[in-house]
């Protein structure tokens, strides 16, 4: 409640969060009325679930990282409360913030060895925390922390908040939902949480856009951890007997798991209404025999739900709402504005009303933005650059062409940080780059697009431009971020599509999406890596027009591409690449006519 | 520090124990390795197998053998079955995990629906039988599982290896649209692939009925160790998962002579995160 709260204060009236501590202060008044007691126990349990769900969405709804191991938390949480109060006569209270930073601490230290595996994949994700559950469990098992028996609660007071100890762990449980709500919904509304949804849809271009990927998913891994620990805290007074078998069974894991999913792991509300709905049915099932009924049903249900509605109840029902309200309204705009109407032309018109590089130059002003020296890269055995020199001056277009498999994208995937280079260095002014991570490469102003269009799938048009903008080379907060995103829509001619998600765009559209992600982070080197291909001649006409606003913005600019007329008409120099060597470097008709290169691409007897 | 003679039993234990690992291992990996499916349900199934020969076995006193052929059938259908729907909604690596989570928690609930949460156990003229070589005893009906366990990766690995199907298979796995070019059909390949590791589930589940005690939330125990085996073993690589299946049975039971049983979970799991973490790419 308190958390609901400060933050309502904090986003000066978010509804949602004004609506949550309404209901947190109804429910407060509960114990006072004198219900029996059979209700608070039971609503506790939607609390508990609601806290447990919500929190494990955190780190595998928002950011894609199952986690089988939520458990091991929640046990982590149960033992530390039972530890300290049974055996070290802890007051309660006190424990649960304790529970809570070991849970974290746990969390942390795992997160810390397994995200910085690069690669890790979902399943392996999941499987790792589930081992991970069975050896805690084990190490409870044959250290005094249990050691067998169990751990008997029912001598450790409990604080009176009010006149019944039920109603004290009812109270205890409606802090901890409500504050875990409130949490969700900040987290999933404010930079971080645009920076999980991101990690969750393609992790590498997120890291390339600067969101620091590694430390979100380390910070997303804590949190959700955290309450895990502090529910179990609680859970153990309720329950009042601790033992192994119970507390690191495959219910945590597989009930949260479904509650999430059921609901919608992606909103912040999805997990609670599937707790709730879950908590309900459970509780008709609850003794002997129809408890196997109702476990059946349970995971029944959760096998239906990720066949039928991978999106959760929650999302698709919104969705539903939303396009009820908008569908006509749509129709009509449809009918004012005809697709033709959004084409490239529109961006003559628009004129830059910001610069991209607006920092001074460090250095004086022949010397380069970009350098790369000597640069190697070789993967297994296949040696992909062979000592590259390449240089670009400030607002310098550098063209880089050479046949398929030169070298040229690696050489991107190598200044941008995806890679790193075996030998050689790269740096930006006075700044080295070459061992820096991809998010403080886009942090101090380089930008990349890719070939294949690479947008996040499951966020807005304006939101994959407003990330790039907050995470970019000046960071801002979210809502500036989504001002400037939609002066970049328009700048790119897009701004009709600003709510449309990304699968929803044509290829030229899509392009264009990359060039807006790339100029709203507001980059001092600029990376095209063949933007024009599988464009038409007229639209390849307006994306060279737009590049030249781009470089008149005072953006450098390293411009990959097989269109030779266009690498002619716009490149200041030209660098050509072969076999991952520098084969000749110059103005655009010099490199082109040197005899080496006409070699390459047209074969020796060319060669006059 | 125990005698030789302990620790030589032990290593001959645990070889007898890794030989049922990668009885289980076995079905598992080849679903991972050629479907990209993550069956959890794979333990379920050898479960349920496990209950029918009991079932078989005491009410109808049907021979345990038998049993086992009458379940292989049964069981490659229900597999055939399972992958119609798998494909049918297009499951995924990952939600494979997630669906096959629920559908063990079902096949669990059945089985304690009829069998109820008791431990039960299997008693056979082969039960307590075991031939002496030098000091040791080894127990019958586990070198039987064992040597199972070995012909079937024998088998699997040459099927894999010089047929037709099994090359069309792996080259599926590496690229399913490079081989569909190629006119490989994968679809009914898949559906063989999901039969076969559910007939694999039936003979492990056989030999878990006449070796160990039954008991419907076991099937659990199995989970975390048999994983450690098929990442350890490589996927769709039968005989990696033979040998990874020895190594983590020897370990096991060395740690149970050496330290105390109770660590001997940790043995496994340790092994299965070291390699996830130091070796991703193996997966």
């Amino acid at each position: 409640m308190t958390a609901a709260a400060s933050g309502r204060e904090r986003r000066g009236g978010d509804p949602a969060l004004c609506v949550l501590a309404v209901v947190a202060v109804a429910l407060t008044a509960l114990p006072f009325i004198g219900l029996p007691a059979f209700y608070e126990s039971f609503i506790y349990l939607a609390f508990h679930w609601i806290a447990l769900a919500t929190s494990w969405s955190v780190l595998s709804g928002y950011a894609g990282y199952f986690s089988f191991g939520h458990g091991a938390f929640f046990g982590a949480g149960m033992y530390t409360t039972s530890t300290l109060t049974a055996a070290f006569g802890l007051p309660f209270l006190a424990t649960l913030p304790i529970a809570a930073l070991v849970a974290a601490l746990l969390a942390a230290g795992i997160g810390a060895v397994v995200f910085r595996v690069k690669r890790l994949r979902g399943e392996l994700f999941g499987l790792l925390t589930l081992a991970i559950t069975f050896v805690l469990a084990t190490i409870v098992l044959n250290t005094p922390i249990d050691g067998g028996p169990g751990v008997y609660l029912s001598n450790v007071p409990i604080p009176k908040l009010v006149p019944s100890p039920n109603g004290t762990i009812y109270l205890l449980g409606l802090v901890l939902a409500v504050a875990t709500l409130a949490t969700a919904r900040i987290v999933s509304r404010s930079r971080f949480g645009l920076g999980l949804f991101a990690i969750s849809d393609d992790e590498d271009v997120a890291e390339v856009k600067g969101v620091p990927t590694f430390r979100y998913k380390l910070l997303a891994f804590a949190l959700s951890a955290a309450v895990a620990g502090a529910a179990g805290g609680t859970q153990a007074i309720y329950v009042g007997y601790v033992t192994v078998g119970e507390t690191f069974a495959v219910t945590v894991p597989l009930y949260v798991v479904l509650m999430s999913i059921l609901g919608g792991a992606r909103h912040w509300l999805g997990p609670a209404a599937g707790a709730v709905v879950i908590t309900a049915s459970l509780y008709a099932f609850t003794s002997g025999e129809r408890a196997i009924v109702g476990r059946a049903i349970v995971a029944f249900a959760l096998v239906v739900v990720i066949l039928l509605l991978p999106q959760g109840v929650v999302p698709t029902l919104l969705g539903w709402w939303r396009s009820r309200g908008t569908r006509h309204r749509a129709a009509s705009e449809a009918r004012a504005v005809s697709p033709d109407a959004i084409t490239v032309a529109d961006t003559d018109e628009v004129t830059l009303g910001v610069t991209i590089d607006g920092r001074p130059n460090s250095g004086d002003a022949t010397s380069p933005v970009l350098d790369c020296r000597q640069v190697w890269k070789s993967f297994g055995g296949i040696q992909a650059l062979r000592g590259v020199d390449l240089a670009i001056e400030r607002g310098a277009i550098v063209g880089l062409v050479g046949p398929n498999g030169s070298g040229k994208t690696t050489l991107i995937n190598v200044i941008s940080g995806h890679y790193r280079a075996d030998r050689g260095e790269v740096a930006l002014g006075p700044t080295p780059l070459t061992t820096r991570a991809a998010h403080e490469i886009a942090h101090l102003g380089v930008a990349r697009t890719y070939q294949v269009p690479r947008p996040f799938a499951r966020l807005s048009v304006v939101d994959n431009v407003a990330l790039a903008a907050t995470f970019g080379a000046t960071p801002c907060s979210l809502a500036e971020a989504r001002n400037e995103a939609s002066q970049w829509l328009e700048f790119t001619g897009l701004q009709q599509r600003a709510r449309a998600l990304p699968g929803e765009l044509n290829l030229h559209e899509r392009k264009f999406l990359e060039l807006a992600r790339v100029l709203a982070a507001r980059p001092r080197v600029i990376l095209l890596d063949e933007v024009l291909s599988g464009l038409n001649p007229a639209e390849i006409g307006s994306a060279i027009r737009l590049i030249q606003k781009i470089r008149e913005a005072g953006a450098s600019i390293l411009f990959v591409e097989h269109v030779i007329r266009a690498v002619v008409e716009l490149s200041d120099r030209v660098t050509v690449l072969n076999e991952g060597q520098v084969i000749a470097s110059g103005s655009p008709r010099e490199a082109m006519r040197d005899p080496r290169v006409m070699q390459v691409y047209l074969g020796t007897s060319h060669v006059a | 520090m125990p005698s030789a003679t302990l620790l030589g039993q032990s290593v001959v234990s645990g070889l007898l124990t890794g030989g049922l690992y990668a009885l289980l291992a076995l079905g598992l990996s080849l679903s991972w390795g050629l479907l990209r499916l993550v069956n959890l349900s794979h333990f379920a199934l050898a479960f349920l197998g496990a209950y029918l020969t009991y079932q078989l076995g005491t009410a109808f006193h049907l021979d345990p053998w038998l049993s086992v052929l009458a379940i292989v059938p049964f069981f490659f259908a229900l597999g055939v079955g399972l992958h119609l729907v798998f494909a049918r909604f297009r499951v995924t690596e990952f939600t494979s995990l997630l669906v096959t989570f629920g559908l063990t928690v079902i096949l669990e609930s059945v089985i304690q629906y009829f069998w109820t949460a008791d431990f039960r156990r299997y008693e056979t003229a082969l039960s307590r039988a075991s031939i002496r070589v030098g000091p040791l005893y080894v127990p019958t009906l586990e070198l039987l599982a064992c040597l199972t366990a070995a012909a079937l990766a024998l088998g699997t690995w040459a099927w894999l290896t010089f047929t037709y199907i099994g090359k069309a298979l792996r080259a599926a796995a590496e690229d399913p649209e490079i081989a569909a070019v190629f006119g490989v059909n994968h679809r009914r390949q898949a559906l063989l692939v999901s039969g076969v590791s559910a007939a694999y589930a039936g003979v492990a589940g056989g030999y878990i009925a006449l070796i160990s005690t039954l008991a419907p939330a076991q099937l659990w125990a199995w989970l975390g160790v048999v994983f450690a085996v098929v990442i350890i073993g490589g996927l769709a690589n039968p005989i990696g998962a033979l040998f990874a299946g020895f190594l983590i049975g020897v370990s096991e039971s060395v740690t149970m002579a050496v330290v105390t049983p109770a660590w001997a979970p940790l043995v496994s799991f340790s092994v299965l995160i070291a390699l996830l973490v130091f070796r991703p790419g193996r997966v």
